[in-house]
């Protein structure tokens, strides 16, 4: 490898609640993302994925271990500042948008809280990378779709240019057109930009689309890590992999040829 | 055997700025004891006719249909009584969102115990606290008793549909309307998902409406498939058929998808052709003319 790590986590751990009620979220996670590289994390629902990304744009604050975004060591108490290369989209589409702002406002926010102008031009440029028509900017989250919604959290990703994108589940919400072109997005984004991804899906065709490595989570843990030519060859190393390799290539249509 | 749900040319526009927007445009199905698939694309409507049928659009929304029957009975002129009882009991809709229709301030244990209570399951006590438990690991919680005492946003993604999930198994409706149920769920949790699903339909009778974009899952879980395109259902198919489908939509969205087998450097996207507006359409392999 000579690529330089863009992310390094090293013996990441993530504690919530107390007593009865904690949960080792993260338990002992490490790995290395290259820069440009994408880099991708299945597994278990609830085994930790998102909290990983958490820690890593700042949206949890409490862990433990070492991370490394872009050579600079993560503070725990980073300034805002930090984050400016690192930019999320959310699992949940409902959610990680402000319901009473228009979409024009939503888009333009990021641009304000870092002082950066063209906001008008930016704001269109961003729709119309994910497929939106500008006329969209006037409407509020309530009157898209589930997967308009989605397009308009990746473009607010975009907005600020950023190196790194934390991408959790971003086409769960949507069709399977409009994923093909997101997924189209995000490869021409990243060459066109050697943008660095980690990626999160439960998709192990959209990981393996989009991704040359793959973690394995389970229960908090890293459970294994393998390229995505072991992955479409479905050698694996633990039980639980070679398990979620099974159920996603028994389906139909992803082998018309077996299907009658 | 009777149809539970008649749906006779459906129809639901959006009152906007500038005028109406259609949303459905003529929809028409029936519905048994079965698993029936809504694919298409983001914002042809699919959660539209869900709601519409559990008549939960907001009042700028205009629904019309030639019919629109539960068991018989007239949807459209129930009164805002008969619909709540309805509502819940009989019909039931999985949101495509869980963390909107959770209570985001009360203990998640606490609702499931809540829906026990209304539908008269619950008992007291422990013994209530027990049966909230077995529920949660029914959906394959790992750990039922800290997810008991958690609120929804200190579930994960998958974990908060999993609730979701819960709460609708309680009521156990003839009609179970999922919108999107297992979208953040990995495939092994999935399947143990289903396979509730497919019992409930198998043995006690349901009937299911299945709202998603995994084309998959629907080929391989459903009965029969509506693939629907701007409001308009334009090919209708027996699941198992479903990668032989005919319209150039529905072969243009199966040509999108990723395959895990056979790598691709730029997936397929869709051309959208103006006269799948109000052309051709296609059931069961043949071509109707509307
Ligand atoms: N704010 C919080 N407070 C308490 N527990 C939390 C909080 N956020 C997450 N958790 C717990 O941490 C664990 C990991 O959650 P996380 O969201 O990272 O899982 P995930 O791998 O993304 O799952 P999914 O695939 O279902 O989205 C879960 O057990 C969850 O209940
Ligand atoms: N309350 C509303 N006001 C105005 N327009 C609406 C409203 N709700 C939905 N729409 C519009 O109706 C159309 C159908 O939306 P619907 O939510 O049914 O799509 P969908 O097929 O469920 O999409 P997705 O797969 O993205 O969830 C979309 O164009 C949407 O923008
Ligand atoms: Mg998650
Ligand atoms: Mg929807």
């Amino acid at each position: 490898m000579t690529a330089s790590p863009m992310i390094v986590v090293d013996d990441l751990a993530v504690h919530f609640g107390e007593g009865r009620d904690s949960v080792r979220a993260v338990d002992g996670v490490s790995f290395q993302v290259h820069e440009g590289e994408s880099y991708g994390l299945v597994g278990e629902s609830g085994s930790g994925k998102s909290t990983v990304l958490r820690v890593l744009c700042g949206l949890q604050q409490q862990w433990q271990g070492r991370v490394t975004l872009a050579g600079a060591p993560l503070p725990k108490r980073p300034r805002r500042d930090f984050f400016l290369r690192v930019q999320m989209v959310f699992q949940d589409p409902y959610g990680s948008l402000h319901p009473r702002f228009t979409i024009d406002a939503t888009l333009s926010e990021p641009l304000a809280i870092h002082g950066i102008g063209e906001r008008r031009e930016r704001v269109h440029r961003a729709l119309e990378a994910v497929g939106l028509d500008p006329a969209f900017r006037f409407r509020f989250p309530h009157q898209l779709s589930g997967g308009q919604r989605q397009r308009v959290a990746i473009a607010r990703a975009l907005i600020l240019e950023p190196r790194v994108l934390l991408l959790d589940e971003p086409t769960s919400a949507l069709d399977v057109s409009v994923q093909a072109e997101i997924l189209n997005l995000l490869a021409r984004l990243r060459r066109e930009h050697g943008l660095t991804y980690l990626l999160v899906s439960h998709d192990l065709a959209v990981v393996a689309h989009l991704c040359s490595r793959i973690a394995v989570m389970q229960g908090g843990q890293l459970v294994e890590q393998l390229s995505v030519e072991d992955l479409r060859r479905g050698s694996a190393a633990t039980d639980y992999t070679r398990d979620l390799i099974a159920a996603s290539s028994g389906e139909i249509i992803a082998q018309p040829a077996q299907s009658t | 055997m009777a149809a539970l749900l008649n749906v006779d040319n459906l129809q639901v526009a959006f009152r906007g700025p500038r005028g109406e927007v259609p949303a459905v445009r003529g929809v028409s199905f029936s519905l048994g004891r079965e698993k029936l698939g809504i694919v298409g694309e983001s914002g042809s409507g699919k959660s539209t006719i869900g709601r519409a049928i559990l008549r939960l659009l907001p009042d700028s929304a205009r629904v019309t249909a030639d019919r629109l029957t539960f068991e018989g009975q007239d949807l459209l002129g129930l009164s805002p009584r008969a619909l709540r009882n309805l509502r819940g009991r009989h019909i039931t809709m999985v949101m495509q969102d869980p963390r909107y229709s959770l209570n985001p301030v009360l203990p998640v244990g606490d609702q499931i115990a809540e829906t026990l209570r209304v539908h008269g399951a619950g008992g007291r006590g422990r013994e209530l606290y027990r049966k909230v438990l077995d529920i949660l690991e029914a959906v394959q919680i790992r750990d039922p008793e800290r997810v008991y005492r958690a609120y929804p946003h200190e579930l994960s993604g998958g974990m908060g549909q999993r609730a979701m999930i819960a709460m609708m198994l309680i009521a156990d409706p003839r009609l179970l309307i999922a919108d999107e149920p297992t979208s953040a769920l990995d495939v092994t949790v999935r399947r143990q998902i289903l396979s509730i699903l497919d019992d409930l339909v198998s043995r006690r009778g349901m009937g299911l409406i299945l709202i998603s974009h995994d084309l998959n899952l629907v080929a391989g879980f459903c009965d029969r498939v509506l693939i629907l395109y701007a409001g308009r259902v334009v090919e209708e198919i027996e699941a198992r058929n479903l990668h032989a489908c005919r319209h150039p939509y529905s072969r243009g969205l199966l040509a999108s998808l990723p395959r895990l087998e056979q790598p691709v450097g730029e997936l397929a996207t869709l051309q959208r052709d103006p006269a799948w507006l109000d052309g051709p359409v296609y059931r069961f392999g043949e071509e109707v003319s509307r």
